[in-house]
């Protein structure tokens, strides 16, 4: 009890020793004032120094992260776009040489048809012969006047009965005349479709060259802006490589899942191969292991091949391979496909004998009935087994295309959301220097609170002693809090 | 350069099964002694050791251990071992190995005989230093028996033995007729069994008497 109110200067007084221990500690606080003052701002800005210049810095760095990741995707853009433009050339330089080879032969083709056409138009047009001179000699004999004599009326009507016998005669030369160069003209009627049919194609691959040529415009057009580093090239190459992100993460997990399932088939039977009673960790057999390897060498047998193909381009010094030694990687990557696609195959069928191998001894174990044979039913999930063995290192070779476009656009991606989270770091930072800031201004109006008394006295000491009005001495010690 | 590529490939596939193959995979390994009492009225019991005989056959994997020695006057003797497996890496012949191991046991147990004696401990001993030996990670004895040992007069086994990581498991503990009348003697000769066994280092001890339950074998109490 004693020792409780030992710090009571008068025991039998609560009130007033709490009191004057309150007056004696706010002139010791008013007495400190200023080194305490001090103390709060230099710490306040020990906290908030450090972290400004830490958001600064962070922000610095996201924006060059941010300028390396724009000149990376722009140079990515650019070498996507012109392999592109360089495929469109390509495709219509093989449609150019295809095509034109075939255009002297067009040529000679059109040119006979055409002479063809000339020369039945030339016998179209051949007149049928004149009607003879006798025409005018019969317009002659008609105006002779018979006089009722019987001779001349005799001897015309043997002119009119030869002259009507020669018109027959002229008619049937012209009927048949025209009935010829009616034939011409049918007979060049093929000759008209042939043309017809022969500019048909000169239009239709005419039309084709149009669209490439149309195509490498438009890739043209995207090259130049991504060579002005435009913002919009920048945005359209971005969104697309969180496209391309995306569909080929779910392709992966794809893919994955085919892994899976390849793995769980030729587990089993690669105990049989390296023993079922080693393991590499605690609960990692090396099976499994081994399982795991040969699906991981198919993968790669894939992604060589795909590069070989040219359908891929993750490793440049396949890409500049000669010829005849890309045809050989080609070659042996598919035979080590087939190989590993085989042994898979059979390793499939080793599961499915072990498996039932298993089964038949833990039915004799249980000494129960054997289940009855379904026949060829029975054989259908050992067929299907060894088709999914065979068919799914082929499967998982069409992984490198999804890879690639993950492994490009994740840096994209990946550049973007770190930029995105040093900028958030650097916000977080700023916020706590602006937090370390105000909070020393707080603990100074704070102090001045607590000395509120002796700080009215220095205010009204101040006051009569510069003779300016309380107040504006007050409001000049509230802007300033700590030089009063 | 592809070329050496390949070759790459293939000696990181070499050396992963070589390094694989340098791990000591017997610390994975799972031995397993069983004692049969073939003792008086027990062998009459034989029926029920065929059911745990398969069902540690049909359980254990390929490079466990599996060894069945029978209870009789004197166990301390590798003569006493009926049959002893450790199964082959690779699962075809770890079949074959399971397939002979019933057979041998079958035609044990059919023409099994009693014996006057029960020597327990000189089986624990025989079956500890059979696990040992085994150098698997994980040891097991089951002792198929009604845990009362009976042993002549010139028989030894009254000193203190070592069952270090071995975990004990006393299987289809009958009641005997006396334990009928007063059940305190059933159980204080398991309490003094647990104490025993404890004292000699056992990891673990436990009493499986439902036959149904004999998963109970592979996990932890």
């Amino acid at each position: 009890m004693t020792d409780l109110h030992s710090w009571m200067i008068w025991p039998d007084n609560t009130a007033l020793s709490v009191l004057t221990l309150l007056l004696i500690a706010m002139i010791g606080l008013y007495a400190a004032r200023t080194p305490m003052h001090g103390l709060i701002r230099a710490t306040g800005h020990a906290f908030a120094g450090p972290l400004r210049l830490g958001a600064r810095w962070l922000f610095a760095t996201a924006a060059g992260m941010k300028e390396r990741n724009r000149a990376v995707l722009l140079a990515q853009g650019r070498r996507e776009v012109g392999q592109r433009i360089e495929r469109e050339f390509e495709r219509v330089g093989i449609q150019v040489t295809r095509d034109l080879q075939g255009y002297p032969v067009l040529q000679r083709k059109l040119l006979e048809v055409i002479t063809r056409i000339e020369e039945d138009y030339k016998k179209c047009g051949e007149v049928p012969p004149p009607p003879p001179d006798w025409v005018e000699a019969v317009a002659a004999v008609a105006q002779i006047k018979t006089g009722g004599g019987e001779v001349v009326q005799k001897i015309l009507d043997e002119i009119r009965e030869s002259v009507e016998r020669i018109h027959d005669k002229a008619i049937a030369e012209y009927r048949r005349a025209y009935e010829e160069r009616h034939d011409i003209l049918e007979g060049s009627q093929p000759f008209w479709r042939s043309i017809d049919k022969t500019l048909k194609q000169v239009d239709r691959k005419m039309t084709g060259l149009q669209e490439s040529a149309d195509t490498i415009d438009a890739q043209m057009k995207k090259y130049r802006q991504i060579a002005a580093k435009t913002d919009e090239a920048e945005s359209i190459l971005s969104n697309s490589a969180f496209t391309q992100f995306n569909i080929a993460v779910i392709v992966l997990t794809v893919a994955l899942g085919g892994a899976f399932v390849n793995f769980k088939l030729i587990a089993l039977p690669m105990s049989e191969m390296v023993g079922a009673g080693d393991y590499i960790t605690a609960s990692l057999r090396t099976s499994e292991v081994a399982a795991l390897v040969i699906i991981l060498v198919e993968a790669s047998m894939g992604l060589f091949l795909m590069e070989s193909l040219r359908i891929t381009h993750l490793f440049p010094r396949i890409a500049t391979l000669n010829e005849r030694t890309r045809r050989r990687m080609i070659w042996i990557s598919l035979m080590l496909l087939v190989t590993l696609a085989g042994i898979e195959a059979a390793l499939a069928l080793m599961r499915d004998m072990l498996i039932a191998d298993k089964q038949a001894l833990l039915q004799s174990l249980a000494a129960t009935q054997h289940a009855a044979n379904d026949g060829w039913i029975a054989g259908i999930p050992t067929a299907g087994q060894m088709i999914l063995g065979f068919i799914l290192p082929f499967a998982l070779a069409f992984v490198a295309v999804p890879l690639e476009s993950f492994l490009y656009s994740a840096r994209t991606v990946g550049g973007s959301l770190l930029v995105d989270l040093v900028r958030a770091l650097a916000f977080v930072l700023r916020v706590l220097a602006n937090l370390a800031r105000h909070l020393s201004r707080v603990l100074l109006h704070m102090y001045d609170l607590l000395i509120v008394l002796p700080l009215l006295g220095e205010l009204m000491v101040r006051s009569l002693r510069s003779g300016e009005s309380p107040v504006k001495v007050k409001a000049r010690a509230v802007d300033s809090p700590g030089k009063l | 350069m592809i070329k050496r590529a390949f070759l790459a490939s293939l000696l990181v596939v070499g050396l992963t099964v070589a390094v694989a193959g340098c791990v000591d995979s017997r610390s994975q390994a799972h031995a397993v002694y069983m004692l049969v009492d073939t003792s008086g009225t027990y062998a009459r019991e034989a029926g029920k050791a065929r059911l745990i005989i398969n069902y540690l056959l049909g359980t254990l994997q390929s490079g466990d251990s599996l060894a069945v020695a029978r209870v009789q006057n004197r166990s301390f003797s590798e003569k006493d071992i009926i049959a002893k497996a450790m199964f082959d890496a690779r699962p075809s012949q770890a079949n074959a190995q399971k397939r002979a191991f019933r057979e041998k046991m079958d035609a044990f147990l059919r023409t099994v005989s009693g014996s006057a004696y029960t020597d327990i401990t000189g089986g624990l001993i025989q079956g500890a230093e059979f696990l040992n030996e085994t150098g698997a990670g994980k040891k097991t004895i089951l002792i198929f028996s009604d845990m009362q040992e009976e042993l002549d007069k010139i028989t030894i086994r009254d000193f203190p033995i070592s069952l270090k990581n071995i975990r004990v498991i006393a299987v289809n503990v009958t009641k005997l007729g006396t334990d009928n009348i007063d059940p305190r003697r059933y159980l204080g000769r398991l309490d003094a069994w647990q104490k025993r066994v404890e004292g000699a280092g056992a990891s673990e001890w436990k009493v499986i008497n439902d036959i149904e339950r004999l998963d109970a074998i592979f996990s932890k109490s």
